[in-house]
Order: structure tokens, then C-alpha cells, then sequence
């Protein structure tokens, strides 16, 4: 899986792409992975405030229930609501579904987090290949 | 460094390096490395499998699953001594639901009976009570002249299930499927290959059963390597043109609680007795002897605490196992055995303890979902029935 360089990761497998002030937050294909077939994703109402590294939903496969962290903090200004009757598509493109969109508290947090290639390097020591 | 204590080895089944081949995704389960889904590449992934089984076919490897076999002059009267139903009422050939209880009348663990021969009978048992099983069964026959051995290491179990298992194992068998009715067993030869007919498995031990409340079948093979690699990866090719689909302990579960079959350690265990698990109907109080039918007498007359409820979750969520059930006011009245979506019937569903005031079909319960109540109601069960065959 090649992940894309357009946006930076977390160790807890989410992925933030920020455009100015404002970011999309989803998962990674990783984590999609590593969960199953998703079945429901819950997310925070729109006037969320979201913390660093605190969770802001969960998404739950058949077999689960994980929580999903925030990479960065911020205020809640959009939900994907496809993802409430089409929660598959995080398992068919996990990079191409964002499941919330922040205003940003401060966008030098994402400094901390990791690039894709580190990213990657991560996930296959994580997983021992 | 020193280890301190002992971690026991992690046990894997004769197909484990199959899986891995597979790409499956692996978990520990009561001490084996297993699969518990395959790739979505080769058509896997609980949902898939799921729905495999259900509508086409699918293929487990059990091996996991214990073996005791009970053989001599005394076999029955140790059977019937050591279990609830009725072993008497077998014919050879045929093979029953069953459990062992301790003398309060709780589960050291479910079992399927069959009888093999006039004096034979095999005890198929579950992987994470296999050694205490064993022992137990052991330490309560030794007054029967019967030898018991533990044949679990020598067989590889596979199960082929779902309404086209019969199509595809009736490929590779001399024996006649048809004939066999759910819950009896023959024996017959497996072909391994289907140019020349010189490579199979004599004298195979072929039984139409199942976890997955899906017609099927469990076949028991040597379990060396080769031979099980080679006759899995035989039924993955035949199955082929049926759509055969390898399924892991994922798709196994929610296939058995769609189906409302019990599992040790949730809806069954040292602590809950036959009543309780609404398992009356394989428990025959009417055989003057057995182990826990005292206890279950007494139980019975005294009446149930908590009753075994299926439910519906009607509200937004998904009950887990071991989450709280509420009653309207939100009082603390059970909890939740066995909880899951439910891939073919397209529902949230769950089995739970519940006092009996609150078992009534219909009554709406709360399922305490990280914190928050959501609506369940009380339904029939088992929640999936498979069709009668017209």
C-alpha cells in the first residue's frame, strides 16, 4: 500500500490532511485492514471540541470496537454523513473517506506527526514484516 | 535475562502454515494461533465468509476441537454416566448434542456424541476445555470397563458447511452423501486427486454436522501435514466452481449465534446450569443416572433466576459481549453472553441473562452501550432457522 504524501499519520493509524486552518481526519488503510468489515462509525457532533491524541468517535467492524483518536486539536465543522448508512467505504478507500473536518487549534501540531514514509516504515515494523 | 513461570507454547493446527500461505489474519484463541478471517482478495472477510456459508459454501479447519474416544464393553454406561442426553437412543452411526455436567448441574462443556461402533463412542470437544475435558472424563469412567483415549492431536478436522457443502465433498467421496442424515455420520473414501484415482484417504471419518446452523459436514483426517494441506487445498478446488470460500473462527461465531448455538464460556460455562441455558431438550431427566441430575432436579423445582433471552438491538448500537442489560428504569438486570452484527439477517443481535420477568417475547430492554442505554427487544429463537429443503 502506497500512502499518500499529502497528509501526515499517527501511530494510532489515523491520517490528517490540513489545508490552511482546516483539516480532514480519517484512518488509514492500515487500520481499515487490521479492523475488518466496518460496520458502524460514530462520529462527533458538528461544535465538537477535539483534543490531541483523545478520542472523537469509534468505528466498529463486526467483530470490534476501536476508538478513533484526534491527530490534532480543534473544532468539529463537518461530519462525513455518508459514512452513517455507507460505513463499507472506509474498508473500500480508507484514504478517500474522511470522517471529520477541524478548524485548528494549532497547525504546528502536525509538525510532531508522521510523514508517509514513516508512516509505512512503522506499520511494517508494527506488524513484523 | 530469565523468564520467570512458564508462558505455555502457543498451539497451531496442522494447517497453520496453510493459513498464513492464505494470508489470513491471525489470532490466539484459548491458547491456538488461528485464523480468524482470510483476505478480501480471495473472497474472505467475516461478512463474506459470513454470507458464503449461508447461501453457498464455506471451509473451516476445526482442528483445534478435542477428540475423546470411550471403546469397550462398559462405553455406554460411561457415556450415559458422564453426560445429559441420551446416549442409548444412538444407533451406530448417529451422533447427538450433548453436555457434561458437574454435580451442581453446570457445564464443564458442550460435546457432540457419536456412536461409531456397538461399544464406540467419540466425544467431540471444544479447544479451551480440551485437557480439563480429558481429565474430567477420565477421573469419572474409571469404574467402567472401558479404555479412553484422547485422540485430539490425531486428526485434522475440517468442516465444509453451508447448502452446497453436500455438491462439493460428494466430488471427492465414493460415499453417498445423500444417505446420510444431519447428525449421522459414515465413513468413506477421500480423493485427493481426480486424474487417476490413486491418491486418497481410506476409511474416513465423514459426519453431517456442524456450527454454523447451515447444512454440512466435518471430516476427520490424519493430522500430518501433508496430508491435511493437501486435503484442504483439494476442497478448496473442487469447491471451486461452487464458490467456495475458506472462513475463519470470525465468520464461525456470528454464523453460531445467528443460529442461537451455544458457546462455552459464554452462554455456557461452571457457573450457569442446563435451565438456565434453555437447553432442556437435550437433557434427559427422564435416564434414572447421571452426573448433575440430582442438582438439576432440585434446580427445577426451585425455578430459574436468569433465563437465556435473544435480543434485538432497535436503537443505533452494537451489544458486545459482557456489556450490562437494563431494565426500562435502568436498573442493572443481566448481561449480554454473545453480542454481534448479524451479517444475513442485517440485524444487531445478542444472547443474554436476563431474570425470567423479563424474558417475554417483546419486552424492551436496554443493552448498556459505553454508557449509554439503547433499545433492545426480546425475540424468539434461534434467530436464523436455514430453510427446509423442499
Amino acid at each position: 500500500m502506497a500512502y499518500p504524501t499529502d497528509r501526515k499519520y499517527t501511530k494510532q493509524h489515523e491520517w490528517i490532511q490540513a489545508s490552511g486552518n482546516t483539516a480532514a481526519v480519517g484512518i488509514t488503510d492500515h487500520a481499515q485492514e487490521a479492523l475488518g468489515d466496518i460496520v458502524f462509525v460514530e462520529l462527533p457532533k458538528v461544535g465538537t471540541e477535539v483534543s490531541a491524541g483523545k478520542s472523537f468517535g469509534s468505528v466498529e467492524s463486526v467483530k470490534a470496537v476501536s476508538d478513533v483518536y484526534a491527530p490534532a486539536s480543534g473544532t468539529v465543522t463537518e461530519t462525513n454523513e455518508d459514512l452513517a448508512t455507507s460505513p463499507e467505504k472506509v474498508n473500500k478507500d480508507a484514504h478517500g473517506s474522511w470522517m471529520m473536518k477541524i478548524t485548528l487549534k494549532n497547525p504546528g501540531e502536525l509538525d510532531s506527526l508522521l510523514p508517509a514514509a514513516e508512516y509505512e516504515k512503522f506499520v511494517a515494523e508494527e506488524s513484523g514484516h | 535475562m530469565s523468564s520467570v513461570g512458564t508462558i505455555p507454547a502457543i498451539r497451531k493446527t496442522a494447517l497453520n502454515a496453510v493459513h498464513r500461505q492464505m494470508g489470513a489474519k491471525m489470532v490466539e484463541f484459548n491458547g491456538w494461533d488461528m485464523p480468524v478471517e482470510y483476505p478480501a482478495s480471495i473472497g474472505g472477510g467475516i461478512v463474506n465468509e459470513h454470507m458464503a456459508v449461508r447461501t453457498g459454501v464455506g471451509i473451516f479447519d476445526v482442528s483445534h476441537m478435542g477428540d475423546i474416544q470411550l471403546a469397550g464393553p462398559q462405553a455406554l454406561a460411561a457415556v450415559q454416566h458422564i453426560s445429559m442426553n441420551d446416549a442409548s437412543r444412538l444407533a451406530v452411526g448417529q451422533a447427538q448434542y450433548s453436555a457434561l455436567l458437574y454435580p451442581q448441574g453446570t457445564f464443564v462443556d458442550d460435546v457432540i456424541v457419536h456412536r461409531l461402533g456397538e461399544d464406540e463412542y467419540l466425544l467431540v470437544i471444544n479447544a479451551g476445555t480440551r485437557e480439563k475435558d480429558f481429565n474430567w472424563v477420565r477421573d469419572n469412567t474409571r469404574q467402567f470397563d472401558c479404555a479412553l483415549n484422547n485422540l485430539s492431536d490425531d486428526f485434522t478436522q475440517i468442516a465444509i458447511q453451508g447448502p452446497k457443502a453436500i455438491n462439493v465433498l460428494q466430488k471427492m467421496t465414493d460415499a453417498d452423501l445423500s444417505a446420510v442424515k444431519f447428525y449421522w455420520v459414515t465413513r468413506g473414501t477421500i480423493f485427493l486427486n481426480d486424474k487417476s484415482m490413486r491418491r486418497y484417504l481410506g476409511d474416513t471419518l465423514i459426519a453431517r454436522t456442524g456450527y454454523t446452523a447451515e447444512d454440512g459436514f466435518e471430516i476427520y483426517v490424519p493430522s500430518d501435514e501433508p496430508t491435511s494441506a493437501r486435503v484442504w487445498k483439494r476442497i478448496l478446488e473442487v469447491g471451486k466452481e461452487f464458490g467456495i470460500v475458506p472462513c475463519g473462527l470470525g465468520a464461525r461465531n456470528t454464523l453460531r449465534l445467528e443460529g442461537t448455538l451455544s458457546l462455552y464460556g459464554h452462554e455456557i460455562s461452571d457457573t450457569i446450569n442446563v435451565w438456565e441455558a434453555g437447553l432442556d431438550r437435550f437433557c434427559k431427566m427422564e435416564k434414572p443416572e447421571f452426573i448433575g441430575r440430582t442438582a438439576l432436579e432440585k434446580a427445577k423445582s426451585e425455578g430459574v433466576k436468569r433465563t437465556l433471552v435473544g435480543l434485538e438491538i432497535v436503537e443505533r448500537g452494537i451489544a458486545r459481549d459482557g456489556y450490562k442489560v437494563l431494565d426500562g428504569g435502568g436498573g442493572d438486570i443481566g448481561y449480554v453472553t454473545s453480542g454481534s452484527p448479524a451479517p444475513f439477517l442485517k440485524k444487531n443481535i445478542a444472547l443474554a441473562y436476563v431474570p425470567p420477568e423479563f424474558s417475554a417475547i417483546g419486552t424492551v430492554l436496554k443493552v448498556e452501550v459505553r454508557g449509554q442505554g439503547v433499545a433492545a427487544k426480546v425475540v424468539p429463537t434461534p434467530f436464523y432457522k436455514r430453510p427446509k429443503k423442499s
